[in-house]
C-alpha cells in the first residue's frame, strides 16, 4: 500500500509540473506586453520599465519561470497589483468561505444524489423512478447561475424566507446567520453534481441488484431496506465515490458562478474582478492553488478508493 | 446525422461487429441490419424514443427560429424604448416583455439564440476535430506520440473543466471568440480519449489488419477504417456536449468573461437582468429558461442517441 501511494506522488509530479508551466504562460500567451495591459495605455516609460523589473518580464522565459516557480514554493506568490497586497494571504483569507460553499455542496450532492439513485434503482421503471429520472434531468441541464437566480426570486423576494446575498464569516454573528445565509447558494451549487451523482448511484445499484446474493439476502426474509442500503449500497458505493471524489474539485471551481450570483465573499469572485482588472499575479496564484487542490483531492480518492476495494491490486 | 453515411459502400468497416445481432429477440431484425447499415437501424429506434423526439423538436423549433430570425417580423433586437422599459410579458406590442432598456425580449431572445447556439456547436465541432485528430495518432502509431499526446492531456486534466476555461480567457482576455476557443480547448482531452481508446482496440482487429496486409498506407487504414468505427461514441459524445458548452458559453458570458453588453446573449442578458429581479423578474429568467431549454433538448437527444447506438447501454 505504501509503494502504490508513493507511486501516485511521484506521478503526481509531471502533472504539477505541467499546471504551473501552464498558469505561468498566462501572462505570457497574453497577446501585447504585460507591463502595459496592467498599468493601461497612459502609463510611462518610466513606470512600464519598473513594473517589467518587479515582475521580471526583461529575463528569458525559462529564467522567468525558475524564479516564479521558486518564489511559489517559498510561499512568495507576488503582490495583487489592483489590490496592492500579498496574493498567497489574500487567497487563504477568501477561501474559507469558498471551502464553506463547497463542502455544503457536496454534502447536499452526495446525500441527496445517492438517497434519489437508490430510491430510482429500488423501484426501477415505476413512476417513482421515472418521475426521480426527469427531476435529476432537470437539475442537470439547469444553469447553476439561473438556479440561484430563481431560488432568490422564489425564496428570498416573494416568500421572503433567507436572504438572497452575502454571508457573515461563522465567528461574526453565529452559525445561524451563516447557515441562512448559505442554504440557497449551496443548492444552487449542489444540484448539477447532485444529478450526476444520482445517475450514477442509480446504474451501479441495478448492477448489483441484479447478483444472486441480493436474491438471497430477500430469500432469507431480510427486510427490504436493510437490503437496498445495506447489501447492495456497499458494493454499489465504489464508482460512486469516485465520481463524488471528481465532483469536489469540479464544485471548488463551479462555486464562482454561484459566488457571483450570490456575492459570496470567496475566491471565485476575487478571481474575475482579477481578470477583469488584468491582474494577473493575483489570477495565477487562484488558478494554480485551486488546480492544485484539485489535483490532490483527485489523489485523495484515488488512495481511499484503493482501501475501499480489495480487489485494486497495488501492483 | 448524415448523408455522408449513407453509401453502403463506406460501411464497408462496420461489417466486423456492428451488425451481429444483439439479443434473440432481435434475430429478425438483423437481417435488416445488414441490408440497412447501422445509423439507419439507429434513426429508427431514435424515432421510436419519445424523450429524445421531445428533444429534437425542441431543438429544431429553437434553431429554426434564430436560422429565421432576420426575416421574422421581429423589432430590432438592440432597439432601446425608454419610454417602455421593463414592461412585463404580455404587453401590447411586446409578447416578451421588454428589457432595462426597453428593448424587445422576445427579440432579443430569439438573435440571442443565434450566438449562443452557434458558439456550442462551433465550440463543439473545434474540439471534436482536434481531439479526434490527436486521438487517432495517439492511438494508432502509439509509442512517442501517445506519450506526448495523453501526457499534455494529462495536464489539461488536472483542471476542474470550468478552471480551465477561465485560465484560457484570463490569458486571451474576455471577449465571445476567445470563450469560444476557451471551451473548445477544455473539450479536446474528452474527444481525444474517446477516439484513442477507440482506435487502439481497432487498429488490432482483423479488418484493419488485413487492410495492413494488402499494403494500404496509414493514412488511408486510418481516415476510412478506423474512423467511422469511431463515430458513433464520438456522436453520441458530441450531442451531449453541446449542451455543456452552451452552459460554459453562456456561464462565461454571465461572468463579464464573454460577449459583452449590448450584445444579444443568453449569458449577457441574464447577467444584466439580474439588477432588476425585484420589478421585473421576467428580464433574467426568460434568458435562463431559453438555455435551460436547449441545454434540456440536447441531452434527450443525446440520451437517445446512446440508446440508439450502443445496443449494451440500454441494459
Amino acid at each position: 500500500m505504501a509503494g502504490y501511494i508513493l507511486r501516485r506522488l511521484v506521478a503526481l509530479i509531471p502533472v504539477l509540473l505541467g499546471v504551473t508551466i501552464l498558469v505561468f504562460s498566462i501572462m505570457h500567451l497574453s497577446p501585447g506586453d504585460p507591463a502595459k495591459i496592467i498599468l493601461g495605455p497612459k502609463a510611462t516609460e518610466e513606470s512600464l520599465q519598473q513594473l517589467r523589473t518587479e515582475l521580471g518580464l526583461n529575463l528569458p522565459v525559462h529564467e522567468q519561470y525558475l524564479r516564479w516557480i521558486g518564489n511559489v514554493f517559498k510561499g512568495d506568490w507576488g503582490r495583487s497589483i489592483q489590490l496592492k497586497m500579498e496574493v498567497l494571504p489574500l487567497i487563504l483569507d477568501r477561501f474559507g468561505a469558498t471551502l464553506i460553499l463547497t463542502a455544503a455542496s457536496i454534502f447536499l450532492a452526495a446525500f441527496f444524489g445517492i438517497l434519489f439513485g437508490v430510491i430510482a434503482a429500488a423501484r426501477k421503471y415505476t413512476f417513482v423512478d421515472r418521475f426521480l429520472m426527469l427531476i435529476i434531468l432537470i437539475g442537470f441541464c439547469m444553469p447553476v447561475f439561473w438556479l440561484g437566480i430563481l431560488l432568490q426570486i422564489g425564496f428570498g423576494l416573494k416568500l421572503d424566507w433567507l436572504p438572497i446575498s452575502g454571508m457573515y464569516p461563522p465567528g461574526e454573528r453565529g452559525a445561524g446567520e451563516l447557515l441562512k445565509h448559505l442554504i440557497l447558494p449551496a443548492i444552487s451549487l449542489s444540484m448539477g453534481s447532485g444529478a450526476i451523482i444520482a445517475r450514477m448511484t442509480r446504474s451501479s445499484m441495478l448492477e448489483v441488484l441484479d447478483h444472486d446474493y441480493i436474491r438471497t439476502a430477500y430469500a432469507k426474509g431480510i427486510r427490504e431496506r436493510k437490503v437496498v442500503f445495506k447489501h447492495a449500497l456497499k458494493n454499489a458505493f465504489i464508482p460512486v465515490i469516485t465520481v463524488l471524489g471528481m465532483q469536489i474539485g469540479f464544485l471548488l471551481a463551479g462555486a464562482v458562478l454561484v459566488e457571483i450570483v450570490f456575492s459570496w465573499p470567496g475566491i471565485g469572485t476575487l478571481m474575475i474582478n482579477g481578470i477583469l482588472a488584468r491582474d494577473f499575479p493575483l489570477v495565477q496564484g487562484i488558478i494554480l492553488f485551486v488546480a492544485t487542490t484539485y489535483v490532490v483531492i483527485n489523489l485523495l480518492v484515488d488512495i481511499i478508493y484503493a482501501f475501499l476495494d480489495p480487489r485494486i491490486s497495488y501492483e | 446525422m448524415g448523408n455522408t453515411h449513407d453509401d453502403p459502400s463506406k460501411n464497408v468497416a462496420y461489417d466486423t461487429t456492428d451488425t451481429v445481432p444483439v439479443g434473440h429477440h432481435h434475430e429478425s431484425l438483423s437481417f435488416q441490419v445488414k441490408k440497412k447499415g447501422p445509423w439507419q437501424t439507429a434513426w429508427k429506434k431514435l424515432k421510436r424514443d419519445r424523450a429524445a423526439m421531445t428533444g429534437v423538436v425542441i431543438l429544431s423549433v429553437m434553431i429554426l427560429l434564430s436560422i429565421l430570425a432576420p426575416i421574422l417580423p421581429l423589432p430590432d433586437p438592440e432597439e432601446t424604448d425608454l419610454a417602455n422599459r421593463l414592461k412585463p410579458p404580455g404587453t401590447e406590442g411586446h409578447i416578451l416583455g421588454t428589457d432595462e432598456l426597453g428593448r424587445d425580449m422576445l427579440s432579443r431572445l430569439i438573435w440571442g439564440g443565434r450566438l449562443s447556439i452557434t458558439v456550442g456547436f462551433v465550440a463543439v465541432g473545434i474540439a471534436m476535430f482536434i481531439g479526434t485528430i490527436l486521438g487517432l495518432i495517439a492511438g494508432y502509431f502509439k509509442r512517442f506520440f501517445d506519450t506526448v499526446i495523453m501526457r499534455t492531456i494529462d495536464v489539461l486534466m488536472a483542471f476542474p473543466y470550468v478552471l480551465l476555461a477561465i485560465a484560457i480567457i484570463a490569458a486571451l482576455g474576455p471577449g465571445l471568440m476567445n470563450t469560444m476557443i476557451a471551451i473548445s480547448v477544455v473539450g479536446i482531452p474528452y474527444y481525444a480519449r474517446i477516439v484513442r481508446g477507440s482506435t487502439l482496440t481497432f487498429r488490432e482487429m482483423e479488418f484493419v489488419m488485413a487492410e495492413r496486409a494488402i499494403g494500404a498506407n496509414h493514412f488511408h487504414i486510418i481516415f476510412y477504417h478506423i474512423l467511422p468505427n469511431c463515430l458513433p461514441p464520438l456522436i453520441v459524445a458530441a450531442s451531449l456536449d453541446v449542451g455543456w458548452m452552451i452552459l460554459a458559453a453562456s456561464g462565461m458570458s454571465f461572468l463579464g468573461l464573454g460577449a459583452q453588453p449590448p450584445d444579444a446573449e443568453w449569458g449577457v442578458m441574464l447577467s444584466e437582468g439580474r439588477k432588476f429581479i425585484r420589478v421585473a423578474p421576467h428580464v433574467s429568467v426568460l434568458p435562463g429558461m431559453a438555455i435551460f431549454l436547449v441545454v434540456l433538448s440536447l441531452n434527450l437527444i443525446g440520451d437517445g442517441l446512446r440508446d440508439a447506438l450502443d445496443p449494451k447501454s440500454k441494459s
